[in-house]
Parts: C-alpha cells; structure tokens; sequence
C-alpha cells in the first residue's frame, strides 16, 4: 500500500483502470441490454487498423491521435456491419464476425508495416494488441478522463430517451423521437468507451471490459439505474485488482489479469446473486420441494381419512409408509407437519389431522381443482 | 363526418414482394374498428404505415387530417407485447411513464405529476398494485395491460392496438374490451388487429377486411359477410361466425 501512494506511475495507472472500468460499465450496461455485446467486440478489433493509419499519418503515438483513429475505424466498421446486413442477405452476426477478422487482419498487417519501416519510432503500437498498463502516462488519463466524462454526461442528459430507444425502438419512433439519431449516438459513445480502454486492455479483450460488468451487473438489481452504477464499480474493481495484481506479481500483464478480474466478478454473480443467481435458485427449488412433499404426506392422511367417519381419524405411520417408503424422510416430515399443528400423534402412535390441518387440506383440494 | 385516418392507394413493398398493395381506407372519428385478414395480410404493416414506422413504395396517409409527424402526441400505440424483451430491468410504472416522453421533451423527467397521470392509466386497467413491480414478473394479460396503460397516458384522440387480445386472460379481455368502450364514449377512434372473428361483431363497429389487398371496409353488418371472408382468407376457412 505505502509502495502504491509512492509509486507515481502506479497512481497513474490505477487511475486510468478506474475511469476505464466506470466509463465502459457505464456504457456497457446499453449495449448488453441491446444485444450489441458482440459489436463492441468488431468495434475493438476494427480500432487497430485505425490506429496503425492515424500513427503512419501524423507520426505521432499522442493517446488522443490514435484514439481518434480508433474511434473512426470502430465506427466505419459498425457502418459497414450495418450496410452488410439491411442490403444482403447476410445475418448480422455472420457481418460481424467478417467485418471484425476483416479489420482485425488489415491491422495487423499495418502494424507489421510499421515495425518494418526502418525510421519510424514504433515501438510500442503492438501493445494495443493485449494492452499495456504500465504505458499510461497523466496525459493518456487525462485525455480517458475527458472523454469518457463526456461521454458519461451525455448518456445521463439523454437518459430517458436512450432507455426508450433500447426497450422499445419503435415505440419510440411513434413518438416521433429522432430514433436514428439517438441510435447513432449510442452507439458513438459505445465506440468511445470501447476506445479510451484500448491502450490499456488491448483491441482483443476490450470487449470483455463492456460486456462481464453488465453482465455481472444485471444479477444484482432490476433497475436501470442502479444497474448501470453496480456495472460502473464493478468496471472500476475489475480495473483497480488487475492492476494491483499484476503490480504485485511481476511480469503478468496487465490486460488478460483485469479481465480475469471481470470474468470472476460475473462468475461470482451468476451462482450468488439473490433472486437471479444460480445457487439461490437451487436453494429455492429445495424449499420448494420439501413443501411440495410435506404437503402430500398432508393429502394422503386426508385421503386416508376421508373413507372413516371423522376426518380426524387417526392411521399408523405403516400405512402412510406404503406410499412413502423413504421412513426418515416420512417422519420427519410429519414431525414437522406436528410442529405446524396440522397433525397429531395419539397415544399408541397413530397419525391424525387437527383441524388446521383439514382446512389446509381442503384449501389444497380446492387449489388443485379449479 | 372529420376523418381520423385517411389512407390513399398505399402500398408498401418488401424485397419486391407488396405487403400491402394499393389499399385505400377512411376511419371515421370516434369509430372502433377491428382489422381482420389472416397471417402475412399485412395488418401490422398498415398499423406501422399509418405510424410512419414503415416507408410506403406509394400512396399517401393522413392522420387526424394531417401528416403524422404533426400529430404524434395525439396518437396512441400499442405494440404487440412480444416485439420487446420483458426481462429489461426496470418497473411497471416506469413503462408507463415513457407514453409521457414525447410530451416532457428532450432532458426533463417525469415528476410528480407525471406519476399521478401514469397511476391514474394504471387504474384504467387495473394495474395499480403492479406499479412497482418489475416487468419480468407479470403475465401476458399483465404486460398487455401495462401497454394498453403506456397509450392510455397520452391521451391520444386515436389509437391503434396490434393484437391486443392475442394469448391474454378473461381479466384482461375484459379489461380491454371496458377501456374500449370508454375510449369510444368519448369520441376517441380505435383501430385493433384482431384475430378473433367470434367476436368481431361483438366488439367492433366496424371491420377492415385485409389480405394484400382490401377486400372490404365498413359497419361489421354490412361488410362482415361469408362471402367477404371466403375472399379474404381464401377458400379453405370454415368458420363459425358467432352472432352474440
């Protein structure tokens, strides 16, 4: 800890993570509503070639210049999935799977170029591939903080609209909301969370960075705007242990360590998340189950009774036991039907329902035969 | 008599193929009319057409005597219920409040009295106690409610449901039927896709008999006729007509 309040560069870094990890679980959270997981992952891929042209170009490796390329890249190759899928048959997931390998491979090939060309002051573009953390100077963070500010602010002004848009777009249109261009923005703000992460994550995993916050995020609330907040704290955990991580264990990268980070937090949230989660539902089923059965013990000692006189008629538990052959589990299950007060044992042993436990019956015949 | 919805020779294509070809239709105000064909007819895509939410190849629609950019507030739709996912994270009274964007406009939200407003929907279709629930707990009957509640907000002088009773529950039917009676009594117009022809003539005042093409409109007695429908979905429809 004191290390880290020392460490300039680790501060720097940290930072960076965090702003990173709000910004894209901010903006993550719309995408993942909207199914569009897999177009922040074409948009990272596509940004590479991008940020080869800006750096052959201009010759400078300014975050703001090769986020700018980026951003251009990504947003040419959501157009491009976009003009695939309204104009040929292609479905759109096949779209982004071409547009991304497409992109993804001139990029490569650009960056190849430019570590071969002799003059140029390259080192360093390949880490955009996984992502290089310990890279981020103040002004890389600087400029994260800017847009990604800005990209908050302008989702929280547009907020209601951007919610309509993603629950109902054509609701929305019949409103005569400008649908088309709240979609194109949308999407631009995704392009600029995907790209102010990049440097940091790499073009490969950024995705990751958009979809597992949400993804986790979405376990724990049914609201919108709680969600969105959880996926930004998750974002910025996920950011923030990567990095500490990595820092205190030399020599693993950055990048793939935070977005172990994220994929744990959503592992966390789908088996342990209340209501939604795995386990919780499995604990549920079980209580379920018991009641369930419990609640035919009750049925069959009301059956058995119905053909005696009172309905309070009292059997041995060996005639229950032929249709529950399971013994431990009977008796407990008429211990704790006697717990209730719907049964009672009399003095030689024998089984008979209270007359709480005959109106619990019939309520039960009633429910089952409308 | 003022007509809510005018449409002139429309057509709209896809890939070629006309979904709607060359219809022409007058709603009168105040009319409760179904719109009846069978699947593929082109009901939905007229519904959308009127909304400006499909682009016709031709022909020309007016609504309330204008384009209806112009009078978008004063129009009321009611998807159908499976075009949106219903385990989005957010409250019955939440969906209802969005009948209100167009009116609140660009960043301002809804406030108290937008509340009042969405409750009082809620009343109408007797969804008060589902106010805070949330959407992925409520059964088909439930979320048609909740939509029929989202129009109801608006006000609107006509509205138009895409199969409003499709799966729902007697509750809800009957529901339904009450909020269009009442829309009616107060000279609003209603347009329903509907698929029920048991009860076209119990429900409706008038019925637009679509397939492709319009095969008739006008009052249920006068157009709802075995010769019409044998036209509209073609020989193979044995039918029952009901005559409650």
């Amino acid at each position: 800890m004191e290390q880290f309040f020392d460490d300039y560069t680790l501060r720097t870094v940290t930072l960076g993570v965090a702003i990173l990890g709000v910004v894209s679980g901010g903006l993550g959270v719309f995408a993942v509503l909207r199914r569009q997981s897999l177009l922040g992952d074409a948009v990272s891929h596509a940004a590479l070639p991008g940020i080869g042209l800006a750096f052959i170009l201009t010759g400078s490796k300014a975050a703001l210049v090769l986020m700018v390329g980026a951003g251009l890249a990504g947003w040419l190759a959501t157009s491009v999935v976009l003009l695939v899928t309204v104009n040929t048959r292609v479905k759109y997931d096949s779209a982004l799977g071409l547009v991304l390998s497409v992109f993804f491979g001139a990029g490569l090939v650009l960056l190849t170029f430019i570590q071969r060309s002799p003059d140029a002051d390259q080192a360093g573009l390949d880490s955009f591939l996984f992502g290089q953390a310990a890279s981020l100077v103040l002004e890389d963070v600087m400029t994260m903080t800017i847009l990604g500010g800005l990209s908050l602010v302008i989702l929280i002004v547009f907020w209601k609209e951007f919610k309509l848009l993603i629950f109902d777009p054509e609701y929305a249109h019949s409103l005569v909301l400008p649908v088309r261009r709240l979609d194109f923005g949308l999407t631009t703000l995704l392009v600029i969370a995907i790209v102010i992460g990049l440097q940091t994550v790499g073009v490969v995993l950024m995705s990751a960075m958009i979809i597992a916050p949400a993804a986790a995020a979405r376990q724990w609330t049914d609201n919108l705007g709680t969600m969105t907040v959880v996926s930004m704290i998750m974002g910025a955990l996920s950011g923030v242990g990567g990095v500490f991580l990595s820092a205190s264990t030399s020599d693993l990268p950055t990048g793939p360590i935070i977005v172990i980070f994220a994929s744990g937090i959503v592992f966390i949230s789908i088996f342990f998340a209340p209501h939604r989660g795995i386990a919780w539902e499995q604990v549920r089923r079980r209580i379920q189950n018991r009641r369930l059965k419990s609640e035919a013990v009750l049925l069959d000692l009301f059956r058995l009774a119905k053909t005696h006189e009172t309905l309070e008629y009292p059997h041995m538990e060996a005639a229950l036991r032929v249709i529950h052959p399971r013994t431990g589990t009977l008796r407990r299950q008429l211990r704790g039907l006697e717990e209730k007060g719907l049964v009672k044992m009399s003095d030689n042993g024998a089984w008979a329902l209270s007359q709480s436990g005959i109106k619990v019956c019939q309520e039960l015949m009633n429910q089952h035969t409308p | 008599m003022e007509k809510a919805v005018e449409v002139r020779d429309l057509t709209v294509a896809y890939r070629d193929n006309p979904v709607l070809w060359d219809v022409d239709l007058d709603v009168s105000s105040g009319t409760l009319m179904a719109i009846v064909g069978p699947n593929g007819a082109g009901k939905t895509t007229l519904i959308k057409a009127i909304l400006g939410l499909v682009k016709p190849a031709a022909g020309q629609i007016r609504v309330l005597g204008k384009p209806y950019q112009e009078v978008a507030s004063s129009v009321g739709y009611v998807p159908q219920r499976g075009s949106v996912d219903w385990d989005f994270p957010t409250s019955v009274i939440d969906i209802v409040l969005m009948g209100l964007y167009g009116r609140l406009g660009w960043i301002r939200r809804p406030r108290r009295k937008e509340h009042e407003e969405a409750m009082i929907a809620l009343e109408k279709v007797g969804m008060v106690d589902f106010a805070h629930r949330q959407i992925s707990q409520l059964s088909g009957g439930q979320q048609q409610r909740v939509f029929l509640a989202r129009a109801l907000v608006q006000n609107a002088h006509l509205y138009l449901m895409d199969e409003p009773f499709q799966g729902v529950d007697a509750t809800t039917e009957h529901a339904i039927i009450e909020i269009l009676r009442t829309l009616r009594s107060s000279g609003t117009t209603v347009l329903v896709v509907h698929h029920d022809l048991q009860t076209v003539s119990s429900y409706f005042d008038e019925v637009l008999l679509l397939n492709v093409r319009k095969i008739a409109s006008g009052p249920v007695s006068d157009v709802f006729t075995d010769t019409n429908l044998r036209l509209t979905y073609g020989g193979r429809i044995a039918i029952i007509r009901g005559t409650m």
